[in-house]
């Protein structure tokens, strides 16, 4: 049960019911789609890039309360970053929701994405929370295909 | 007082069903998951074994374990009899003519692949058709299109209603002379609804055509009779009955079976060998080809035999009385929609939960020791056809009860609470 709440955090729900940045973003500069064909979660994301600093982002779809949140916490953390940083980020939740790193110890570096520490204890879930992750990386790529949790 | 005892459920065998002592034989139905007493509810995934299929596959590698067919050894002899017994015993079990067409496989997707190969695609040519319905599974879409790819043949759909039932006047229009094959699922895994299946392989005979049906879901809840289906092909697998995994049966009528080429070469299914001329054994073992999963094989056997003692009537009478519970129970839950009403039903039950996503479902509930399936089950245009991502889905055994019924419905409201 602990280890539920701890997936289920209070802000996870929040993003889930409220997601910030939900929308098209009429002047992206960059877009990619992100599937995860086992559980049909679904996002488009879009970033509007200058001078290598993302200045505004935005995504939209459907799927799981943890691919959304994440998806939403996401969307909240990028702006002003650039490219490197923006990765740099990426790999940091990755090894977070790997739990190949502890929450307290990072927390300078990754601020409020410890709140998805929990997903550590579930290894079915990873996916969900990886997804808007992976397709922000083919997005600042500008790749065109679509980004699936499966290859 | 009348209406109580209208509720009880007519048993048709001798022996009465006990579903706790059916429960005392599933040694993991004891287990615990997450602290909690497991409620196994994923059995369209796959079932779980009594004691007696683990002890038959313990009893094959600790004291018959030997290669089948050429030995002249005694526990050769013992290992053929295990896994040729067997087959008898599947033959009884399907009621089919002849033992020599139960033909061992790895499962339905290998029975379906080799009918596909070494029938279908030697007797299809471009512009032809091929016909199966809008709630198969993959492994009934799949080797059709590969088939189609190869030969230029195409793939058409029987649509289905708002019920997930068949629409039969469609499915009837759409054999055309130009339609050479027919593959049906009997029931559907993701919605549970059970076809007419002897209805619709008339409809086809009428035209010529012949069937296959994918059993997977039937075996270990109603009673199965090839002959009287009159189906062409059969084909299931042993762990959705309560057998091992990796072993399944495929049925074919000898007139087909004969005239049908090998699916893969190799030992057994050859009667001699020369680098000028290869002679292919008789029917089964022409199409098992190299040592198969002889423990499997025979451990499906037991399967069987622990079928037919407990009675597949009894199985199904239960299971309805069961699935008549859960559906009331499931349906009494706010924001709970159910996909799938069709009238003749299978104990599947795939639903949608107001704003909750199946995966934070399936998540949730486990935390209380209930497993589910949670996403497409393998059937991507059923969810197409119902405009949704994913369900969740509890599918539901002979050894499940009603206690478990309420300790889904237990967490399936922990769920909601935490998505208030």
């Amino acid at each position: 049960m602990s280890e539920l709440k701890s997936l289920y955090q209070e802000i996870i729900l929040d993003h889930n019911k409220n997601p910030r940045n939900f929308k098209k973003l009429e002047n992206a500069n960059r877009h990619a789609e992100g599937y995860n064909p086992l559980c049909g979660d679904h996002y488009n994301i879009y970033l509007r890039v200058e001078d290598d600093i993302i200045q505004e982002v935005a995504f939209e779809g459907a799927g799981c309360a943890i691919s959304k949140a994440s998806a939403s916490v996401m969307s909240s953390l990028l702006k002003g970053k650039t490219k490197e940083e923006a990765e740099e980020l990426g790999k940091l939740f990755h090894k977070l929701v790997m739990g190949e790193s502890d929450p307290i110890e990072e927390l300078d570096r990754i601020g409020k994405l410890a709140v998805f520490s929990g997903v550590s204890e579930f290894p079915a879930r990873v996916k969900c929370a990886s997804l808007a992750w992976h397709t922000l990386r083919a997005a600042l790529e500008n790749k065109e295909h679509v980004v699936s949790t499966e290859k | 007082m009348k209406a109580a005892v209208e509720t009880l459920t007519p048993l048709r065998s001798k022996d009465p069903f006990d579903v706790w002592s059916i429960r005392s034989d599933f040694p993991i139905l004891n287990r615990k998951v997450n602290g909690k007493p497991l409620v196994y509810l994923d059995n369209a995934a796959t079932t779980q074994k009594p004691m007696c299929v683990v002890d038959s596959l313990r009893r094959y590698y600790l004291e018959d374990n030997s290669n089948i067919h050429r030995g002249v050894h005694y526990l050769s002899q013992k290992a053929t009899e295990g896994y040729e017994n067997s087959r008898k015993n599947l033959c009884g079990f399907i009621n089919a003519q002849q033992t020599q067409e139960i033909i061992f496989v790895r499962g339905t997707t290998e029975g379906i692949n080799l009918v596909a190969n070494s029938f279908v695609k030697k007797r299809i040519n471009a512009g032809e058709e091929i016909l199966i319905t809008g709630m198969e599974h993959h492994s009934n879409i799949v080797p059709w299109q590969i088939v189609c790819q190869e030969t230029g043949a195409i793939l058409r759909v029987a649509p289905i209603n708002d019920k997930g039932e068949i629409i039969l006047e469609e499915y009837e229009k759409m054999l055309s002379p130009k339609v050479k094959f027919v593959s049906l699922v009997h029931i559907s895994n993701s919605l549970g609804t059970v076809n007419p299946v002897k209805q619709m392989i008339e409809m086809a005979h009428a035209h010529d055509i012949p069937v296959l049906i994918d059993g997977a879901q039937t075996v270990s809840h109603m009673k199965l009779d090839v002959q009287d289906l009159n189906c062409d092909f059969y084909v299931f697998s042993g762990h959705k009955m309560f057998g091992p995994t990796g072993i399944g049966v495929l049925y074919g009528k000898s007139e087909y079976l004969e005239n049908m080429s090998p699916y893969q070469g190799g030992g057994d299914m050859i009667k001699s060998v020369t680098f000028e001329k290869t002679i292919y054994n008789d029917l089964p073992y022409k199409f098992e080809a190299g040592t198969p999963n002889i423990a499997g094989a025979t451990a499906l056997g037991a399967a069987s035999d622990y079928i037919n003692k407990i009675g597949i009537d009894n199985i199904y009478a239960y299971e309805q009385d069961l699935l008549a519970y859960a559906t009331q129970a499931l349906l009494s839950v706010d924001g709970l929609r159910m996909i799938g009403a069709a009238k003749n039903k299978s104990a599947v039950i795939s639903f949608m939960l107001e704003d909750v996503h199946p995966h934070d479902i399936g998540t949730i509930i486990d935390s209380e020791g209930v497993a589910i399936r949670t996403g497409h089950h393998c059937t991507q245009p059923v969810m197409q056809r119902f405009g949704i991502p994913a369900t969740a889905r509890a599918s539901f055994a002979m050894y499940n009860t009603k206690d478990e019924v309420d300790a889904l419905i237990r967490s399936i409201e922990k769920a909601k609470k935490i998505f208030r």
